[in-house]
């Protein structure tokens, strides 16, 4: 059924259509509407669930934690501050091998205060073991949510996973949303029941101490190794959901009009939507560009972009968040995934939107013009695009 | 594709009137966008929203910068707003105001004006100091510029609102009734 959705409200839907058991979550701008949603719906008799209502962030992942263990479906929400005072609990979460799915509406973190995208809240949680996604539009939220507890739950995988949608730009931006039948997904995620859990009738304990000799770094190589099973496990959900619901997204890298491309623009998240309009401007001039949006950050998608720069001549990666001391995060990664090529492409970086500052196509297009202009191919270039004097 | 930025006030409704008018002609069979800009979550700040209405899916993610219609919740906004900034040509300037249209200076572009803020009291949409203007001044926004016809809206309206959902469809209808239009403009 077509509804006029926000990206907070189809994420709500997700977490009914999935049958989240367990939900705990702290509401923070601009994710509080998630919240809201959920208690609407569970307030009206739609959705069966426990609402755990928690004292904060850190909490509200802790209860997660614990529900997922379980063995409930679990799902939470949060944003910027919020993420951040979770941090601790987000390795808890993976190294307990828990699946729950956490969206989160990136916004920039404070100070100044700012309400508004911008990604560093996420990239910040790089490395604490979650698989981590970037939507464009709320269809791909709430059809994501679902493919992403298929994932998460595999036997072969056993992570968390966050899905990252940007401030306002989605989290509150209204538009049509296809919300899939309750049988099909039902049909499509079955039931989660893991082999290990908390069960009073077969005790095991989790978490407990691991001396060196014991097996602490076999643990960690074991989710090494998950995040590795979770990268066929993407491909395959996704095409199998393709099949049910006849949507899909790409995978890890949705390549828009690569074939040929002299240069393609790398982007995450919904300033993606604008650049397509830029690149059919483009190549109705008669210009060679595309555009690779980065869908999945972990598990990083090496062997894509490896594919893709073979016959691209320049890279432009567009970061909505920084790394202070070095530059944009995506800028890093690409060039270190391409770093063993015999024949690597220029890979140049980019900087906007942070704060939520407006990516509009003339930033774009700006951004396309430099990457035009290049004739030095051994030129390393990083910038900050459209900073005020 | 046309693009609509409204001007309103904290708990006037500009955000949910950006949403309802998005799904109204989401009814009529078009792709929509709606999103607001705001700070601070705080009664009697100013707030921006925006409606995209196409007949193809809508790739632009940007704030509107060339709208092609707007609509002022609160006249004290025209005194510290510039309103019509990238207003296109032949615009219509839709104002919440008990003045005459002659009496509302945006330049050159056209001016509807209805009184919302009386309609919204008689119809009790938030309180007599504070009252929610949203749905009747989109009454006017469908008589002034035709982007969704007045059924539509109200059919939106029953959808959107939570409470006083007759109320809110009279007062639209009240508003689509009771616009005034500048006889002298293009």
């Amino acid at each position: 059924m077509k509804k006029v959705l926000s990206g907070n409200s189809a994420a709500a839907y997700g977490s009914m259509l999935v049958r989240a058991e367990v939900i705990s979550a702290y509401p923070i701008t601009p994710q509080t509407k998630i919240v809201e949603k959920i208690a609407d719906l569970i307030a009206n008799g739609e959705f069966k669930t426990e609402f755990v209502k928690v004292e904060s962030e850190h909490s509200a992942m802790a209860a997660a934690v614990s529900a997922s263990l379980v063995g409930a479906r679990t799902f939470t929400a949060t944003s910027a501050q919020g993420l951040l005072l979770m941090h601790e609990i987000l390795h808890w979460a993976s190294a307990s091998r828990t699946p729950i799915v956490m969206v989160n509406i990136n916004r920039g973190l404070a100070p100044p205060w700012s309400v508004w995208a911008d990604q560093t809240d996420s990239i910040a949680q790089r490395d604490t073991g979650w698989m981590q996604f970037y939507c464009e539009s709320c269809q791909e939220v709430l059809d994501t949510m679902i493919q992403l507890y298929k994932v998460a739950e595999d036997k072969d995988v056993l992570l968390p996973a966050m899905l990252s949608e940007d401030a306002f730009l989605l989290s509150h931006t209204s538009e049509i949303v296809d919300i899939p039948d309750q049988e099909k997904v039902d049909d499509f995620l079955g039931t989660f029941d893991p082999e290990y859990k908390l069960d009073v009738n077969r005790p095991m304990s989790f978490g407990s101490l691991s001396m060196p000799h014991q097996y602490y770094y076999e643990f960690r190589y074991k989710i090494a190794e998950a995040m590795e099973n979770a990268k066929n496990k993407i491909i395959e959900v996704e095409r199998d959901f393709e099949k049910v619901f006849g949507r899909s997204y790409g995978g890890f890298l949705d390549l828009y009009r690569c074939d040929g491309a002299d240069i393609v623009l790398v982007a995450a998240g919904s300033m993606s939507s604008t650049i397509r309009i830029a690149v059919d401007e483009m190549r109705d001039k008669g210009h060679k560009v595309g555009l690779a949006r980065l869908r999945v950050f972990r598990p990083f998608p090496v062997e894509e972009f490896k594919k893709l720069a073979k016959d691209v001549k320049i890279i432009g990666v567009l970061d909505r968040s920084f790394c202070f001391g070095y530059e944009g995060a995506f800028f890093t990664e690409i060039k270190s995934a391409l770093y063993n090529m015999d024949d690597r492409p220029l890979v140049k970086g980019y900087v906007v939107g942070i704060g939520g500052r407006d990516v509009t196509l003339d930033v774009i297009f700006e951004i396309i013009d430099d990457c035009m202009k290049t004739t030095d191919t051994k030129e390393e270039s990083f910038k900050w695009i459209g900073l005020k004097g | 594709m046309i693009e609509i930025r409204f001007h309103g006030r904290g708990g006037q409704g500009a955000v949910i009137g950006a949403e309802i008018l998005a799904e109204a002609a989401f009814l009529e069979g078009k792709f929509v966008q709606a999103f607001p800009y705001f700070g601070v979550e705080r009664r009697g700040a100013p707030v921006t929203a925006y409606t995209r209405i196409d007949d193809s899916p809508i790739r632009l993610r940007t704030n509107i910068y060339t709208p092609d219609h707007v609509v002022v919740l609160d006249p004290t906004l025209l005194e510290i707003i510039d309103v019509t900034e990238g207003l296109k040509e032949n615009g219509w300037v839709i104002v919440n105001s008990h003045k005459a249209p002659g009496d509302i200076d945006v330049g050159s572009h056209r001016v509807a004006v209805v009184n919302a803020t009386s309609i919204a009291r008689k119809y009790g949409l938030g309180s007599v100091s504070a009252p929610i203007v949203n749905t009747s001044i989109l009454g006017a926004v469908s008589k002034a510029t035709g982007v969704v016809s007045i059924d539509m809206l109200t059919s939106s309206i029953r959808n959107r609102v939570p409470s006083k959902v007759e109320e809110n469809v009279q007062a639209a209808k009240d508003a689509y009734n009771s616009i005034l239009v500048d006889q002298n403009a293009r």
